[in-house]
């Protein structure tokens, strides 16, 4: 059984951050097993393409989610834009033709629900910050090197979610109860090299030793392998990213963007999101 | 028979070239448009951001320029009227960031200047000086990039210089380099400034290769066209200064290119 968590344009506004808010009726993925009941004798009406903005940490999930989507429904296409979600927001919010919008934070979302292009979002998986080092000849190995002089960091753009969440950590390892120091976040901008445009760009300015270290999300990491080393956050600084999906009012197949937004509720879209590191909502 | 034909010929020439102008001036109309419609560009155009931006665009496709004529000239001249072997390929070689797209040029610049890259981990290694996220790697990006344009344009103008003018002038004992000077370079004059300005509009309007290879970081490696991207995204400045930015890289065009005409004019004429 999936629950989905439904994000009405009123309460997002009244605080962004809000979790469970309604369960809509969502597909049964009964017990388990992959089969999804929408390919029973009649024809599939789920087809034709949609196109998905996401963000650009779905990269790799979604490309696997849209093929498994594609597997499911084989008259259905899934093309993908995978960008930072605040440029995405903008993309959308300027009229581009997406059907599906997914977005790292809820933020970039109620910029889009602000100016009404989607209505509905749903909470559909959460992630977290790690800091990464190249693989060989690492200077930085704990949270506190990242402020030490020389540093090359990198980071996302401010208003790109996983810049933003980084800042967060910097700001909580400064301030809150047992902080590295107060001037952490101060001394670790000022090794700033970098604003990269999204997040896979942090994480191949590391890749090629370039900088030092970056922050990006634990799943960007996964999917680099022993291409970088990593350093972890202590639970107390780290954030939860929150990823929330909306069908938008600029896309033109409405029918096969809310199967695909079901499909990655059900068991089967579930397990992939799970098999890229992401966590559950 | 034949005047109707010309008149159906006319007015399709005439239909395409409106067509062709309706969608050049439509974007620039946009621009303007938006710009009007938020108020806020003036405003904008006095951030410390887009100030900071419209400065080191400037100066760095300035200095790009300036390495393009001078690294740039001698190839020009050697591709004209030097002979020696590869000739014909090296020719076509400096074509070649013209044809590519940018990010091709980022992602090159970094396999050789980066901190793994060919000379850069060794330069490392000995010096200690890195290229990336400083502004030495936007003028490197701006001059791949860019410099490929002037030597064309150079190229072409020398070609043009009748060897006959350069012969007379060594046969009146004129050297090389006053022939160069005298002759060579007032004739060509008109391909080299208007080599020279594609090379700094090009190079004010780098982008792939200088995100890739520099960074974007303000006031260091940030040009105009980054913090376009960067508004964009939607940083402090929004799509508001994003129109502001490109307002300003409109104007800047308008100016170099009116510049350009009179340069090319008054040289053509002494």
């Amino acid at each position: 059984m999936t629950r989905n968590h439904t994000i009405s344009r009123r309460r997002l506004l009244g605080a962004a951050g809000a979790l469970a808010v309604g369960i809509l009726p969502a597909a049964c993925g009964g017990d388990g097993s992959d089969a999804t009941p929408t390919r029973t004798g009649t024809a599939d009406l789920v087809t034709g393409e949609i196109l998905v903005f996401a963000a650009s940490s779905l990269t790799d999930a979604f490309k696997e989610l849209g093929a498994a989507f594609e597997d499911e429904h084989p008259g259905a296409r899934a093309r993908f834009n995978f960008a930072s979600s605040s440029t995405l927001a903008t993309q959308v919010n300027e009229g581009a033709p997406a059907d599906i919008f997914a977005s790292a934070d809820l933020q970039q979302l109620k910029v889009v629900m602000d100016a009404r292009n989607a209505s509905e979002a749903q909470l559909f998986a959460t992630n977290e910050l790690i800091v990464v080092t190249p693989a060989k000849g690492a200077t930085v190995k704990t949270l506190a090197d990242v402020a030490k002089p020389g540093v090359r960091l990198v980071l996302a753009g401010r208003d790109v979610p996983a810049g933003r969440y980084a800042r967060e950590v910097l700001a909580r390892a400064s301030t809150l109860p047992g902080a590295i120091a107060a001037d952490f976040a101060t001394k670790a901008l000022a090794n700033l090299r970098s604003e990269e445009p999204n997040v896979r760009a942090v994480l191949t300015k590391v890749q090629l030793g370039e900088a030092d270290a970056g922050f990006v999300y634990r799943t960007d990491a996964a999917a680099a392998g022993t291409q970088v080393g990593t350093v972890e956050i202590p639970a107390a600084f780290n954030v939860q990213a929150q990823y929330a999906i909306a069908v938008t009012r600029n896309g033109k197949n409405v029918t096969t963007a809310e199967a695909f937004v079901e499909f990655l509720f059900l068991p089967r879209g579930q397990k992939i999101m799970a098999s890229h590191g992401f966590g559950a909502q | 028979m034949r005047v109707p034909a010309d008149r159906a010929a006319l007015a399709t020439v005439t239909l395409l070239a409106a067509v062709f102008a309706l969608f050049f001036l439509l974007p620039f109309a946009g621009l303007i448009d938006r710009a009007i419609a938020d108020g806020e560009t003036w405003s904008l155009l006095r951030t410390r951001q887009v100030r900071e931006a419209l400065v080191l665009s400037f100066w760095t496709a300035t200095l790009a320029s300036v390495l393009a004529v001078v690294l740039g000239t001698p190839v020009a001249y050697l591709l004209a009227r030097g002979h020696f072997p590869g000739r014909a390929i090296a020719d076509a070689l400096i074509d070649l960031p013209i044809v590519l797209p940018p990010t091709v040029a980022g992602v090159a610049l970094l396999t050789a200047f980066g901190r793994r890259g060919l000379v850069g981990e060794p330069i490392e290694a000995w010096t200690g000086f890195t290229f990336g996220f400083r502004t030495t790697a936007v003028v490197m990006a701006q001059l791949l990039v860019a410099a490929p344009f002037y030597v064309r344009a150079a190229k072409s103008g020398f070609d043009a210089v009748d060897p006959q003018l350069e012969r007379v002038a060594y046969t009146l004992g004129a050297s090389r380099v006053r022939t160069f000077a005298r002759i060579t370079v007032p004739q060509a004059w008109p391909a080299l400034v208007a080599g020279t300005v594609l090379c700094w509009s090009r190079a004010m309007g780098e982008l792939g290769a200088t995100l890739i290879f520099a960074g974007n970081l303000e006031g260091r490696t940030q040009t105009m066209p980054l913090a376009v991207i960067s508004a964009f995204e939607g940083s402090s400045l929004g799509l508001p200064g994003a129109v502001a930015l490109s307002l300003i890289l409109l104007v800047a065009a308008l100016v170099v290119l009116a510049a350009f005409r009179l340069a090319a004019r008054n040289g053509a004429r002494s």
